[in-house]
């Protein structure tokens, strides 16, 4: 079992009473790339929340890496250290220039020296293709350059799972793809991911598993190729024959 | 910025026809505005000659009181009569150096720690010695300085130790009233809203008269707390109740996904308030802190209540010399004047931080 890297067991989250999350079962493995896609409201971004606790679940169970997810703060810190994000709007810090984004996490919570984190993230722009923009300000970057900068940053962390809520989709569209190319990059070596996106061509390619929420609840669980070509249910056909149409 | 000087084809042109040029664009561009324009200089005209006549022309600059009685003008002598007192109070002439070193200081150290550049933590060891330069010079009673209790100190060494010390003081207080005005934990949450509204809800006044008549009502026997700095504590408590309203504000502008960006790297809450947070929040209320601190810097008057000599109360106490009586409105002039300079650089000042601090970092 210690291959799994995330493990949710009957998972559900209530808003008040609004029943967010029903009855979630997913495991991850190590190496793994999935996809989850579904109507808005459906509560994709939800669930990743719940996987490193930007939102709490109220019961079942999440585990990490063999890490439970309780109130426990040190189990918290654990997990995060473990899981890497990217926003949909990216949440650089305006206030700091592109290299001070990246080497603030691995200085206070790694605590390795400044050089050190220089040395490693430099290493991440360089592999994300925005070396020559290390000194300066997220404000002077474009989108795509902005979450180039954001997967980077997750990335200095050394997470042994990245998960991405919609990172294209407050891009232009000449954006997206060298977004998607460093996430395939990424995909390439080898890295477990888990994406909220509605980028099919980006799905085929690299998903192993294509997951299709609808209100709440996993709805159907696919490998792409059967999933696009061959939709189970009434919810999934619909939603494809929006999206592609 | 753009600035007109620095088009190429006006700076070609002889200083004059420039001007000129300048002139019509900003002055007299259309007819209605160059009526306002017109209008405006006129009315500037008409109450500038009767002030120089006032202050120049029929002013006396020496001389003494009768002369002052039968001139229409200013009695500028007045002021050269009083200048020391006001400035001083009553502290003792003959150590009169002291206090004007310890202003000088002071500015010097102002000028010094203007340039965000020079903001660390060799800064701050340098103002801690300055504090203990200023307790020297100002109180002595150490090192062979000659003893000077503070309720001999006036003027304005005493409105700018108030207000400097205010300042300092408040604002961390308020960044920590305003932090636990945001908690989630209901017993923290509850005192900060509890302190900040009642002490906004209740005039500078009161607590200056309870920080000097009830407070050592409450102190045991023997306990005696310098009146000076019991109304310092006072401007501290009253103070950061404002500049917690101000924190707030710049909290409530930064938005969630940045907390949420820190919680995903793992760091921990301070960490992420102090590494995050409050630079960007801080930095946006810039305008309404200063302005605050001009605020606070013109309330520091209302000490006088107490019996502290202050700037104000210095002048006031100079207009009462039986001997200079009447002179009212040159003494609040010049008082005037000394707030003037330093509201004026404070607000100068902190326009050029904003301006700095947001250009090396455009977004
Ligand atoms: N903080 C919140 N409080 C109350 N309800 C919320 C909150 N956040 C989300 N919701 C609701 O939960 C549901 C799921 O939201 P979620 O953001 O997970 O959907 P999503 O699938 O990511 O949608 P989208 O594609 O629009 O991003 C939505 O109906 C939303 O209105
Ligand atoms: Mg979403």
């Amino acid at each position: 079992m210690s291959e799994m890297i995330i493990q949710m067991q009957d998972m559900n989250k209530w808003y008040d009473d609004f029943h967010v999350l029903k009855n979630i079962n997913l495991e991850v493995k190590k190496g793994e790339k999935i996809v989850i896609c579904g109507p808005s409201g459906s509560g994709k971004s939800t669930l990743v929340r719940c996987i490193n606790r930007l939102e709490e679940h109220q019961n079942g169970k999440i585990f990490v890496n063999g890490t439970e997810l309780t109130n426990n703060l040190k189990n918290i810190d654990l997990i995060r250290a473990e899981v890497g994000m990217v926003f949909q709007h990216f949440n650089l810090f305006p206030h700091l220039t592109i290299l001070e984004n990246l080497t603030l996490a691995p200085v206070w919570v790694r605590h390795e020296t400044k050089d050190q984190a220089e040395e490693v993230a430099m290493g991440y722009l360089e592999k994300v293709k925005i070396g020559d923009q290390a000194l300066k300000y997220p404000g002077q970057l474009s989108g795509g350059q902005k979450q180039r900068v954001a997967i980077a940053r997750a990335l200095c962390m050394k997470p042994g799972v990245m998960l991405f809520d919609e990172p294209t989709s407050a891009l232009d569209p000449e954006m997206v793809k060298e977004v998607l190319d460093v996430m395939v990059g990424l995909a390439e070596d080898g890295m477990t991911m888990l994406c909220v996106t509605h980028e099919m061509g980006f799905a085929r390619q690299v998903a192993d598993r294509v997951i299709f929420m609808d209100e709440g609840q996993i709805v159907e669980e696919a490998d792409p190729e059967t999933f696009f070509n061959n939709p189970q249910s009434e919810r999934s056909k619909e939603f494809l024959g929006q999206i592609l149409h | 910025m753009y600035k007109w000087t620095k088009n190429p084809e006006s700076r070609s042109l002889p200083a004059g026809e420039a001007m000129a040029k300048w002139m019509k664009k900003n002055l007299f561009p259309t007819p209605a505005q160059s009526m306002l324009s017109i209008i405006l200089f006129s009315l500037i005209l008409k109450m500038l000659t009767p002030f120089l006549d006032w202050f120049v022309y029929d002013a006396v600059w020496l001389g003494s009181a009768d002369d002052c009685r039968q001139a229409s003008g200013a009695c500028v002598a007045f002021i050269r009569e009083k200048f020391t007192f006001i400035l001083f109070g009553f502290y003792p002439r003959e150590y009169l150096w002291r206090p004007i070193a310890a202003i000088g200081l002071f500015i010097c150290m102002l000028w010094y720690s203007k340039e965000p550049s020079r903001w660390s933590k060799r800064l701050v060891r340098r103002w801690v010695v300055y504090v203990f330069l200023w307790i020297l010079l100002m109180r002595g009673g150490m090192f062979g300085f000659e003893l000077v209790p503070s309720n001999k100190w006036g003027g304005l060494p005493l409105t700018l130790m108030l207000s400097f010390v205010g300042i300092v003081f408040s604002y961390p207080f308020g960044i920590l009233l305003a932090l636990g005005r945001r908690s989630k934990m209901p017993v923290i949450k509850a005192f900060c809203v509890g302190y900040i509204e009642l002490i906004r809800g209740v005039p500078l006044i009161s607590l200056l008269f309870m920080s000097s008549v009830m407070f050592p009502l409450f102190l045991p026997e023997g306990v005696v707390i310098d009146k000076l700095l019991r109304a310092q504590a006072a401007i501290i408590l009253f103070v950061a109740a404002y500049m917690a309203e101000v924190v707030r504000g710049g909290l409530a502008a930064i938005p969630k996904g940045q907390y949420e960006a820190g919680e995903a790297l793992g760091l921990s809450f301070f960490q992420i308030m102090r590494l995050i947070i409050l630079p960007q929040a801080l930095k946006i209320v810039i305008p309404p802190t200063v302005n605050t601190a001009i605020g606070m810097f013109k309330d520091t008057s209302l000490v006088l209540i107490i019996a502290l000599f202050d700037l104000l109360n210095t002048t006031k106490t100079a207009l009462k010399d039986g001997n200079w009586l009447g002179f009212s409105v040159e003494g609040y002039l010049f008082v005037a004047l000394i707030y003037f300079i330093f509201c004026f650089s404070m607000g100068k000042y902190s326009r050029r931080l904003e301006y700095e601090l947001t250009t090396s970092r455009s977004h």
